[in-house]
């Protein structure tokens, strides 16, 4: 981040056009991917597996969700749905036999046929329509897996994940855990990034910015919107059975519930639509925040010796959290991602801002 | 079939149904001065219960005059509503302004569960809990006083948009610039939107809660009012009530048949199902405008 552009002079367009145009970047990524390989035997194992953890899986979620959101500009308000549909698919596969990598594929890819379902709406209508039936279809999907006995084992059922074996290996231990939430994590970074450097990418941003226009230009909306959905949903079925297999270990119905998919919305507005980093931060922000807030809010109580009752603690975080979407909605409503590229230009040219492009 | 059960499900759904136009009319209150998709409505109704319970219980008034004063709070807590979160957020794309309502929801929501604690506290109007017999049919008096303060508020609402006010709040809703232009304040009667609607919102809270006891789960009302709103047209408050007459009905008639069959709690499925038909078949729900974006 404390780089400057001074000195940096692309002479052909596959220098500029890659991945990290610039070598600083590069170096701080390959700091950051050293950082998170070598997180398990630096980290506690407790922050390990209660907060990196989760914070990676949820991550990929955000992007997958980040793609049809910010990039294809459809709104999906029951991505919960379609993460539980994946993770259900793929404990059910594991628990028949199924090899672990092809029950979680497979869990993906149900995950994209049940979105495209999604989409149907989207071929139809748009905007705030979209949200309300895509909503609709979050409760019906609830309904749905929490009444078939076939899917939940029954209601207020738990559904015990099996053990996983990643290439013939048994993974077992929370570092092995950690990394497989890291690579996929990754794999979705780097296709994200890709993403908007191929054709696919630059279609979905026609289809957002308006979808008549793309198609005067030679864009079918209509291909490009189911492209969006099935793709986002399979990144979503996949976060879904990687958050069961590595993190949850057992799937009920409530772990994809419809407030799920509103954490996953405010984790992408807060982050910033159409922002990787922001992804990140957005994922961290929404899950860490609300716990740092109570454990702030009960030491300060506690300081000036007044009595919280445990349910106001207990209710305290979600206050926060629906006044931090409020807030980030009125002071910076691209997210952190914004605040960050802000940051970032800033100090680029420093301290010749007058030179800024 | 059997004719009279029938019939029970089918005029105790009415009355559910109107109750239910109760919290959809606040949404279309809203929706139709500054199109803005009110998400926090379940929140305000649960909110409204609370505070009415509030100044029952923190002054120790007794409820017909601690409702009249809830409903005066609620109107500002309306009109602060607006003032704060939605007004800086007017023209931003769509997505954002739902995120805010969603936003709203769940900081209402847990601020009133760390105030005021998630036990279910009883709302007793005074409405016997005996029931009204209509023949062989049973009623419940609770909805039928519902179903009727339901029907009074649009009748009121219809005579509202006569006035001088009420032309300006149509005004507004049909053109936003235009009404500027002619030196109608626009924020002002967005405002009163929000104010009315809260308002609106805390009589659904006092009859729902005398219904079910006034808790968190009066904000899941929201899907129910949303159904409601978009099947009758989210512009339209006698589509509103219409709406919540039909959706009550089929609710209940369906939902009877379908719970013996599949385990109960097939109240919420009718209700999405309907909400996701009314999207695909006619967006612009029942007595809408024509002019819903269609791709």
């Amino acid at each position: 981040m404390l780089f400057r552009q001074a000195g940096i002079f692309h002479t052909d367009y596959a220098t500029n056009r890659a991945l990290f145009p610039l070598p600083a970047d590069r170096w701080m990524i390959i700091i950051l991917l050293l950082l998170a390989l070598s997180a398990p035997f630096t980290m506690s194992s407790l922050l390990l597996s209660t907060n990196v953890l989760p914070w990676l899986v949820w991550t990929s979620a955000a992007l997958g969700l980040n793609l049809i959101l910010g990039w294809a500009g459809q709104f999906h308000f029951g991505y919960a749905a379609i993460m539980g549909i994946g993770a259900y698919t793929a404990v059910h596969g594991a628990r028949n036999g199924i090899p672990w990598e092809i029950a979680v594929v497979l869990g993906g890819l149900m995950a994209s046929v049940i979105g495209v379902v999604f989409a149907f709406a989207a071929l139809r209508v748009k905007g705030l329509y979209l949200a309300l039936s895509t909503l609709a279809l979050q409760y019906v999907m609830d309904w749905v897996i929490s009444h078939v006995p076939a899917i939940s084992g029954g209601t207020q059922a738990t559904l015990q994940a099996p053990g996983m074996r990643l290439l013939g290996q048994a993974v077992t231990s929370e570092i092995a855990l950690y990394y497989v939430a890291l690579g996929w994590c990754l794999i979705v970074t780097v296709f994200m990034l890709n993403l908007r450097r191929t054709a696919l990418g630059r279609a979905l941003v026609a289809v957002r910015e308006k979808d008549f226009a793309a198609a005067v230009i030679g864009v079918h909306s209509l291909y490009y919107k189911l492209v969006a959905f099935a793709t986002s949903s399979f990144i979503g079925g996949i976060s879904g059975a990687i958050l069961i297999f590595t993190f949850y270990r057992a799937a009920t119905p409530e772990q994809f519930a419809v407030n799920v998919s509103i954490e996953l919305l405010a984790m992408v507005i807060v982050g910033g639509l159409g922002s990787i980093i922001g992804s990140y931060f957005g994922a961290a922000f929404i899950l860490l925040m609300p716990g740092l807030m109570n454990s702030l809010i009960a030491w300060v109580a506690q300081l000036m010796g007044a009595a919280l009752g445990v349910e106001a603690l207990a209710h305290i975080p979600h206050a926060v959290y629906g006044a931090l979407i409020i807030v980030f909605l009125l002071v910076e409503p691209m997210g952190l991602g914004k605040m960050y590229n802000n940051l970032r230009n800033y100090l680029l040219v420093w301290p010749f801002g007058y030179a800024r492009k | 079939m059997d004719l009279t059960l029938f019939g029970e499900l089918a005029i105790n759904g009415a009355m559910t149904g109107l109750m239910y136009s109760l919290v959809a009319m606040g949404i279309v209150l809203i929706y139709k001065s500054s199109a803005v998709p009110n998400l926090a409505q379940g929140a305000m109704t649960m909110l409204g219960g609370y505070v009415v319970l509030a100044i029952a219980g923190g002054f120790g008034a007794p409820l017909w005059v601690a409702i009249p004063l809830a409903l005066a709070t609620m109107f500002l807590v309306g009109v602060g509503i607006e003032r704060v979160a939605l007004r800086r957020l007017a023209g931003r794309p769509i997505i954002m302004i739902l995120m805010m309502t969603l936003g709203l929801d769940i900081f209402v929501r847990a601020t009133s569960m760390t105030i005021w604690g998630g036990t279910n506290r009883p709302m007793q109007l005074g409405i016997s809990d005996t029931p009204l017999f209509l023949g062989p049919l049973l009623l419940n008096r609770t909805y039928v006083v519902g179903a009727v303060v339901a029907i009074a508020l649009f009748v009121l609402f219809l005579l509202f948009f006569r006035t001088r006010m009420g032309i300006v709040l149509r005004a507004i809703s049909d053109d936003y610039t235009a009404s500027w232009s002619v030196g109608i304040s626009v924020e002002r009667g967005v405002a009163l939107s929000w104010a009315l609607s809260s308002v609106v919102a805390t009589t659904a809270g006092v009859l729902w809660g005398s219904v079910q006891g006034v808790d968190q789960s009066l904000a899941l009302l929201l899907l129910k009012g949303v159904a409601v709103a978009v099947l009758g047209g989210l512009d339209s408050i006698g589509g509103a009530i219409l709406a919540g007459l039909l959706l009550g009905i089929f609710e209940g008639v369906a939902s009877g048949y379908l719970d013996p069959l599949v385990g109960g709690g097939s109240r919420d499925l009718v209700i999405a199902m309907t909400l996701i038909l009314t999207i695909l078949i006619r967006p612009h729900g029942l007595f809408g405008r024509h002019d819903i974006e269609r791709i």
